[in-house]
């Protein structure tokens, strides 16, 4: 069975409210038949929207969205076929839970031994057995969730979307439901949009994800190259945690590149800078910085301990390094652990491939 | 488990319910003083002049008390025949009574409305008694009799029983066009003098159409108010609430403006040539006028307690609806409809029982064919001067009103109207 990769598309397409502000600027994206795509970004960032014209609840104001090949924008949200988990559940208040799973399926005229077979099905899919008659105001949030998320896919849609669905609840039930729904998601194999601004959940969640900022995709790849190799600074700063320097480039050969920073320099791999004399800003996770490293590392540098915050499973170090003194460290907890001391000097030394040369904040 | 639970003690050895009430009480007290004058203040407008109008209703005690001694000789006697002679003598000492109080006026009246004829035989027995004509020594019976002959006729002493209880039920039966017979029996007055009856359905009628324009024109708006962005709803909602602003009667007096046969929406039809110059339709006056001056003054009251419900439903109710593959019209009527019943049930009930007793709107634009049971109520009041009657219609309409809310009860349930 052949994927269709370009089961979405997203066409050239461009979005505005009041004819003066793009939210949505020249979206190029495609999805593929049963991926999980995940669009993260702040408030703010035009990934709502774009969900909202896929769902047929926004028109784009300037190019196509395509499902199968088909050009929908014309088409009416009713007749898109596309489930949808809204923010709020959005489940109707005055219907059983059976009821809201069958309205689907009744206004799709369906037989009634049909309808009770794939209510039933969907119901044990959120193992939700025997809740049937239980009205949406007698579930709790968490099962609440479960209805939507099962009547969004009772209908046997081609795609589901899923506008920050888990927003309103509480972390450790937040986490279970991640699972339960990317463990649904790998069962059926249908095609989910998902819209996050929870990276976590986006990391965890998603086959791909693209994050969005000032209605642009600003990076398009799957969970791990994200993290590890984001391609500008502003995902490199929403994706984790992040240390940064500020500085010029002094010297590039190839991949690598010699920062010169206010006072000192660091050596990084060029990722967007071309030429020396250009301004950029070095990205380095907080788990690449190694303290005392045994082995020889190419950037190695001593900093004076400001601040040792206890954190369970591991211990956050903040240091005054090369005149910035919000670089954090992550010690992970251990028997061998370092004594750590506030005001302590200490070596801090991490390779050169970890930090990256982005474009300047 | 229940059976198992003992008393629960506080660290005082005081059980916790005495301790709990102890601890309440000063609450309670604050509160039952901070809602007492408004009891009082209810009490005193409400509660006392509905017990005052009920009393005014049903008493009848003027001629129990001014004829004592009768209705107690009349006591013994059957009803067929004609009354003994105790009762002629006790009827002649009361009637000379009231002579000497010069009361015997409102006697007349008023066994004239029991029987036709009272008047002129009262005041040939008056005039009698005051030039002393009547011989105490002898039979009263025979000397009454012989003042008019209607005197011996038991039609009129059954009349006089009739009116011996202190309460009667007589002004409410005539609110429905009917009275009590000279046998007791209730009977329908004549066709062409049923005018309650063709009132109280007229009442009911443009109430029922009033609320049913006002439903139509206000859900709409409402509906508009609830989903349009802020500054466009605040506008708009001024503009409902503008009528709440202004004067009832200069809001009525507008639609006489606009709606008289030379007035500005005649005009306009002449204007456009809907209607000929010399044929322009008569729009006020009449149950037309009525109906559009009451559906405008009305209208508030359906779109604000339908607005205060929808702006509770989410939006995303109605995608939701949609994105399932629902039709634009099947999201409002399986979905939006059903959770906007609570404020129609409001809107139409306060709309209909504020239309049931509306009383300025129907007497300026109303005309022949557009007043109201509360105008014939008020006509009672000012012009005839028949407060029980008056009372007894207002006790009618108040409980017909209450019939409507035991109804709507029993459909809807009170406990899904959301007033706001």
């Amino acid at each position: 069975m052949s994927k269709n990769p370009e089961f979405v598309k997203f066409d050239k397409v461009d979005k505005s409210y009041d004819g003066k502000v793009l939210v949505v600027k020249d979206l190029q994206l495609d999805i593929a038949e049963g991926e999980f795509i995940t669009m993260l970004g702040p408030s703010g960032s035009g990934k709502t929207t774009c969900l909202m014209m896929l769902a047929g609840f926004e028109t784009p104001t300037n190019g196509e969205i395509l499902l199968d090949g088909n050009i929908i924008s014309n088409i009416p949200p009713h007749k898109r076929g596309i489930g949808m988990v809204f923010q709020n559940y959005a489940l109707f208040p005055h219907m059983t839970v059976y009821e809201n799973l069958a309205f689907p399926l009744r206004v799709r005229k369906m037989e009634k031994d049909e309808i009770d077979k794939k209510v039933d099905k969907a119901l044990s899919m959120v193992s939700l057995n025997g809740f049937e008659t239980r009205m949406p105001g007698q579930l709790s949030g968490g099962q609440q969730q479960r209805v939507a998320v099962a009547r969004a896919l009772v209908f046997d849609p081609a795609v589901v979307l899923m506008d920050e669905p888990l927003g309103a609840l509480d972390k450790n039930l937040r986490e279970s439901m991640q699972y339960e729904i990317k463990h649904i998601h790998e069962s059926i194999g249908v095609t989910v949009v998902y819209v996050t601004h929870d990276q976590s959940e986006a990391l965890t969640m998603s086959n791909r994800i693209a994050v969005f900022n000032d209605g642009k995709v600003q990076q398009l790849s799957n969970p791990s190259e994200l993290y590890e190799k984001p391609v500008n600074s502003f995902v490199a700063e929403f994706i984790g945690e992040n240390n940064t320097f500020n500085g010029e480039v002094s010297d590039i050969s190839g991949d690598e590149c010699k920062v010169k920073l206010s006072n000192g320099e660091i050596i990084a791999s060029a990722i967007t800078v071309k030429s020396k004399g250009e301004k950029t800003t070095v990205s380095l996770r907080p788990e690449r910085a190694l303290i005392e490293p045994s082995e020889k590392m190419d950037n190695m540098f001593s900093g004076k301990i400001e601040e040792v915050i206890y954190h369970g499973d591991h211990t956050r170090v903040r240091i005054n390094l090369l005149g910035n003194p919000e670089f954090i460290l992550k010690v992970p907890n251990s028997t061998s652990n370092l004594e750590l001391k506030v005001k302590q000097d200490i070596k801090i030394g991490w390779n050169s491939s970890d930090a990256r040369a982005l474009d300047p904040k | 488990m229940s059976s198992e639970t003992k008393q629960i003690l506080t660290t005082d050895g005081i059980p916790l319910e005495v301790s709990l009430k102890k601890a309440e009480k000063k609450n309670k007290i604050k509160a039952f003083l901070l809602v007492a004058p408004l009891l009082l203040f209810l009490f005193i407008t409400y509660v006392f002049p509905i017990g005052e109008m009920f009393t005014r209703s049903v008493d009848d005690k003027m001629i129990t008390n001014m004829l004592p001694k009768t209705f107690k000789a009349m006591e013994k006697w059957d009803g067929k025949e004609l009354p003994s002679e105790e009762v002629f003598a006790s009827f002649y000492s009361d009637y000379k009574i009231l002579i000497e109080n010069q009361t015997q006026g409102k006697l007349g009246q008023r066994l004239n409305k029991e029987k036709n004829g009272f008047n002129s035989i009262t005041k040939k027995l008056m005039r009698q008694i005051k030039r002393n004509k009547i011989d105490e020594s002898q039979s009263i019976k025979e000397q009454i009799m012989k003042t008019h002959k209607r005197w011996a006729n038991v039609e009129y002493w059954q009349a006089i029983k009739r009116t011996a209880p202190p309460y009667t039920m007589a002004k409410y039966l005539k609110g429905m066009d009917m009275y009590f017979a000279a046998d007791g029996s209730i009977a329908q007055v004549d066709e062409d003098r049923r005018i309650h009856r063709i009132l109280w359905l007229r009442t009911l009628e443009i109430a029922l159409f009033v609320t049913i324009f006002c439903f139509l024109m206000g859900y709409p708006i409402a509906h508009l108010l609830a989903t349009l962005p802020m500054k466009y709803s605040n506008l708009l909602m001024i503009c409902v609430l503008l009528p709440f602003w202004t004067s009832l009667l200069v809001r009525t007096a507008s639609w006489m403006i606009l709606l008289q046969t030379q007035g500005v929406v005649n005009d306009f039809f002449v204007m456009i040539g809907l209607v000929a110059d010399n044929n322009r339709p008569e729009m006020m006056y009449n149950k037309v006028g009525t109906y559009v001056a009451m559906t405008q003054i009305l209208l508030p009251f359906m779109v604000l307690p339908l607005y205060s419900v929808m702006k509770t439903i989410s939006p995303s109710l109605m995608r939701a609806g949609k994105s399932l593959g629902g039709t634009p019209f099947i999201a409002f009527w399986k979905v939006y409809f059903p959770l906007t019943i609570p404020g129609i049930g409001a809107g139409c009930l306060l709309v209909f029982i504020l239309a049931i007793g509306y009383y300025i709107t129907p007497a300026l634009v109303g005309g022949a064919s557009g007043t109201l049971i509360s105008n014939q109520i008020a006509y009672h009041m000012k012009t005839t001067l028949d407060w029980s009657f008056a009372s007894a219609m207002g006790l009618m309409l108040l409980s017909g009103v209450l019939v409507i809310y035991w109804i709507y009860n029993k459909l809807v349930g009170v406990d899904n109207i959301k007033l706001g």
